[in-house]
């Protein structure tokens, strides 16, 4: 077993509920307050494992497969991000059309859980998740397409390694995987984590009625959805320093994902909430992006 | 060969023995089911020997029919079409036996067998033909055979105006299909298959293709000519619609692939077509779907997405091919074939499970089940495996030809030039599109059908199908789960199929393929691994604490309703607002006028684009002019023979000119 190969698993498993802290810190930052410990999500995980759990009488044994199957597919998507330069665990020639449909897995998991409470506003929550992913989608991987034609390769680990910020169709798919991103984990400004009104909430609302260890599950998946994705975007900014330089490239990715973090965390003290129905319109934008990123490579 | 024919053999006596005893409904529906399980079960036997060895069986003998003889051949092609008619059928037929007993006492149950071993053996019959006479009166009696198993209910108002569109639609497919024939047997001096291939120069050959495009596009319910889909699936008894969406519209498929390989070398415009009526198809078919109300029509709408996948994959293969670049044409054709095998089985089951639904609940209206996986446990799980399947998501078997075909296009786009590159990641783009919006539209049909609570009593009276039924879904679901973790194996062995078709060798590609689809399988292991740790991880945290249950969290509101939970118009009420321009939904609103709040109504419903802005026209414009022909015949016999009168003069005067 490498080592190198697992690196990303390891940082990833380790470090991932770490960016909720500190997108949280730099908001509170942004509005003068103190703001909650940096390790919070790790309390909240650690005291919803150690609580009992409540299911509704109205849910059936999917409710309770839901998070268990998000968090095996989003675990599964991370075998397939390596830390640049090295190869993942999983990694094989088509690996990005895994990536993408596994992430769809847990999605499709996550709002059949959130149906079989049978509450409107959860119904409500997996509507527009369904919708705006089904946007989404189109845009990742066009995206992934054209790095891939830049680097010649259709395996995320060779991809990630071949590219650095060169040329101008790389930034364009990094500002439609940035949206797809943002999106995908239910920030601003697509869906306010921090909303308290259940009817303005995507993400949030699905997973209501989860408690006890199913919630903490919840908690990490989410988490580490924003870790995969977010560790493609920066593994196609990092330049690559060779696989023997494997601390110097996880020390590289660990900063970036950091710095990550607090990008998002500014974004979301300065950003409003879109209103609904312009999210159609932004997603379909980063789906044009990646297109016209696709023809640029094509010169 | 000869096995072969005993199958088909099999087959059509046991359904003419099913006809006999016709007022016997329990006798004829055993030996009709019977019949069809034994015949396609010996039938099987030679499928899998010609599709593993690669080998050539035929039979050929003089008949009295002109241009040609009877002959019947079975290569790999054929035979990969087989296997899902012979596996489906025998399935569907185990189900329709106990399905066909709630019309037991108003139905002629052995004259509905009797068409169903026609429409088995026809369908077999399409694959194997070696002649285009023989061909064509396969191609009819399959459809007629299946025109009287839709028309099965004939009670009924909307199920005579179903089979009739049905009818028209598929000959006016066959229409096509003749001109193409005949052009085929003018330039080959037979109407036999095998003097047919490579024979046609340019433009014939493009004549050629676009007639069987329409002609075989028809039957596969390629869009524009989808309109008797949606209107003919949801009539037909459910295991009939299995056996027509599953199969039944996988033999235009085969047309278009066999008239493929006869015609040779495409160019390349051909491709783009193919790839553009694919990408078309699905997007509309899926959002179409997402629109219905009724759980067969959004299957019925879901054939059609699929058959613009199946459609999305030949053309990557015939871009490739036409572009030579091999494992471009090798990774399309190969991924659209065995999605035809794939669909065939998740959509069997999805029908199936529909059809058992509306036996339990006498009901297809989405909006008003819910709640029935307590219900109907077993139907549940085998229909969620469906949804899974039909979604494209790993593990299960949909997935393994979308990645072959997302494999195909990348390949494309990421190494050649523009003229290629670009539809090659609009099939890209499309497959994405398609593959969120069929997650959408199957979360919606399972979730609001089968979980949540009842929203009608009927529903909440609803129980689980006779063990009959349940059994071939089990079968078709563990199918799914199965062949998703085999895709190394199943992807080589389909080698022979695809050098058929292209002329060149496909086992080197195929295998390195399969090699990267052994990858998914560990990846799948993985991710059933992980489930059963995680699993057994929380059994472990919650032992020995307290696990409660409740009522479901409405903010503070303790008595929900039923009526109060999202319903399928609500949860696809964004994606159909956003497509409104193409899906043209009319809605009506009804509200009290007065000051207090009264009963109020909302209706939403989604009529056919194609079928209402170019079929009516088109047929109303026909009734039209040949209403003005009526002026003809007015029914006076002084008048008829005043036109015997006349024709007669006009021939003699022809004849002395």
């Amino acid at each position: 077993m490498q080592t190198e190969a697992y690196m990303n698993l390891f940082l990833g498993l380790a470090f991932a509920p770490l960016l909720g802290g500190i997108i949280n810190r730099i908001k509170a930052a942004f509005a003068g307050r103190t703001g909650q410990p940096l390790l919070q999500q790790y309390y909240d995980m650690y005291k919803n494992i150690r609580k009992g759990a409540v299911y509704s009488r109205t849910t059936s044994w999917l409710f309770r497969a839901g998070p268990i199957v998000g968090l095996a597919s989003v675990l599964i998507a991370l075998a397939l991000v390596p830390v640049n330069g090295s190869t993942a665990p999983l990694a094989f020639t088509g690996d990005l059309i895994l990536f993408a449909y596994a992430l769809g897995l847990m999605r499709f998991f996550t709002v059949l859980a959130a149906l079989d409470t049978g509450s409107s506003f959860e119904g409500m929550g997996a509507s527009r998740e369904v919708f705006f992913s089904a946007l989404a989608e189109p845009a990742l991987l066009l995206g992934l397409a054209t790095v891939a034609r830049r680097a010649g390769t259709l395996s995320l680990s060779e991809l990630l390694a071949a590219t650095s910020v060169t040329s101008p169709e790389l930034v364009l798919v990094l500002a439609a995987l940035g949206i797809v991103f943002l999106c995908e984990n239910a920030r601003i400004p697509f869906d306010d984590p921090n909303t308290h009104l259940e009817l303005t909430m995507i993400h949030e609302v699905m997973v209501l009625d989860h408690s006890g260890p199913d919630f903490a599950f919840i908690q990490y998946g989410a988490a580490l959805k924003v870790w995969v994705l977010g560790s493609v975007i920066v593994g196609l900014i990092l330049p690559v320093a060779g696989g023997k330089f494997l601390l110097l490239n996880s020390a590289a990715l660990l900063g970036c994902m950091f710095m990550l973090a607090v990008i998002v965390g500014i974004i979301e003290s300065t950003m409003a909430r879109l209103r609904l129905l312009r999210v159609p319109q932004l997603l379909v934008a980063a789906g044009a992006l990646s297109l016209f990123a696709f023809i640029l490579s094509m010169r | 060969m000869l096995l072969l024919l005993l199958a088909l053999g099999i087959i059509v006596i046991s359904g003419c023995g099913a006809l006999t005893v016709c007022t016997r409904p329990r006798l004829s529906s055993c030996i009709g089911a019977g019949g069809t399980v034994l015949g396609c079960a010996v039938g099987m036997i030679p499928a899998l020997e010609v599709l593993l060895q690669g080998t050539i069986q035929s039979l050929r003998c003089a008949w009295s029919m002109p241009c040609g003889s009877f002959f019947i051949e079975l290569d790999p092609l054929s035979a990969f079409f087989l296997l899902p008619v012979f596996l489906l059928s025998a399935l569907a037929a185990v189900y329709g036996g106990q399905y066909l007993m709630k019309y037991k006492d108003t139905k002629r149950l052995g004259v509905a067998w009797f068409f169903y071993t026609l429409l088995v053996a026809s369908m077999a019959m399409v694959c194997l033909a070696r002649n285009a006479v023989l061909f064509l009166i396969a191609w009819e009696i399959m459809a007629l055979a299946s025109f009287f198993l839709v028309a099965f209910e004939n009670e009924k108002a909307e199920v005579r105006r179903a089979s009739w569109i049905y009818m028209v639609a598929t000959h006016l497919g066959t229409a096509c299909l003749l001109p193409m024939f005949l052009i085929f047997g003018a330039h080959a001096g037979s109407l036999d298959f095998d003097r047919f291939a490579h024979s046609l120069p340019q433009p014939l050959a493009s004549i050629c293709f676009i007639l069987a495009l329409i002609g075989f596009g028809t039957k596969a319910g390629i869009i524009p000519f989808h309109v008797w889909l949606p209107e003919a699936h949801p009539a037909a008894p459910s295991h009939v619609s299995a056996l027509m969406s599953g199969i039944m519209i996988k033999t235009g498929i085969y047309g278009i692939v066999r008239m493929l390989a006869f015609l040779g070398m495409p160019a390349l415009w051909w491709g783009w077509l193919v790839l553009a009526i694919g990408i078309i198809s699905g997007v509309l078919g899926v959002l179409f779907a997402l629109a219905q109300h009724d759980l067969k029509g959004l299957l019925a709408y879901h054939s059609v997405e699929n058959i613009g996948i199946i459609m999305m994959g030949l053309g990557v293969g015939l871009i490739g091919w036409s572009a030579g670049v091999p494992s471009v044409a090798i990774l399309g054709m190969a991924g659209g074939l065995l999605h035809v095998v794939n669909h065939a089985m998740f959509k069997g089951l999805l029908f199936l499970g529909a059809g058992s639904v509306f036996q339990a609940a006498h009901t297809r209206e989405i909006d008003h089940l819910g709640g029935l996986i307590k219900k109907m446990p077993y139907t549940g799980a085998c229909f969620l495996i469906g949804a899974v399947a039909i979604s494209g998501l790993p593990p299960l078997n949909g997935f393994l030809s979308e990645f072959l075909i997302y494999l195909g296009s990348l390949r494309g786009a990421i190494s050649m030039g523009a003229d290629v590159a670009v539809p090659l990641i609009g099939a890209v783009a499309g497959l994405a599109l398609i593959g969120g919006l069929a997650a959408a539209c199957f979360t919606k049909a399972f979730g609001i059908v089968f979980l949540g609570e009842p929203r009608s009593q009927a529903a909440a009276n609803a129980h689980e199908s006779r063990p009959l039924m349940v059994a071939p879904m089990l079968l078709l679901a563990a199918g799914c789960l199965v062949a998703g973790f085999l895709g190394m194996y199943i992807v080589p062995a389909m080698s022979e199929v695809v050098s058929g078709i292209l002329g060149f060798d496909a086992g080197h590609e195929l295998k390195i393929a399969g090699g990267y689809l052994g990858s998914v399988t560990i990846a799948s292991i993985a991710l059933l691994l992980v489930v059963a740790c995680l699993t057994l991880l929380r059994r472990f945290l919650l032992s020995g604490k307290e696990v409660g249950s409740g009522a479901t969290w409405d903010c503070g509101y303790a008595a929900p309703s039923s009526r109060m939970q999202y319903s399928a118009s609500s949860f696809a009420q964004p994606i159909t607002d956003l497509f409104k321009m193409v899906l043209r939904t009319e809605k009506r609103l009804q509200l009290s006028e007065q000051y207090f709040p009264a009963a109020g109504a909302f209706k939403t419903h989604t009529l056919d684009a194609g079928f209402e802005k170019i079929y009516r026209p088109l047929f109303e414009g026909a009734k039209c002019l040949f209403a003005r022909c009526a002026v003809l015949q007015h029914g006076s016999m002084h008048l008829y023979v005043l036109y015997i009168v006349i024709t007669l003069l006009g021939l003699l005067v022809w004849l002395v000119r």
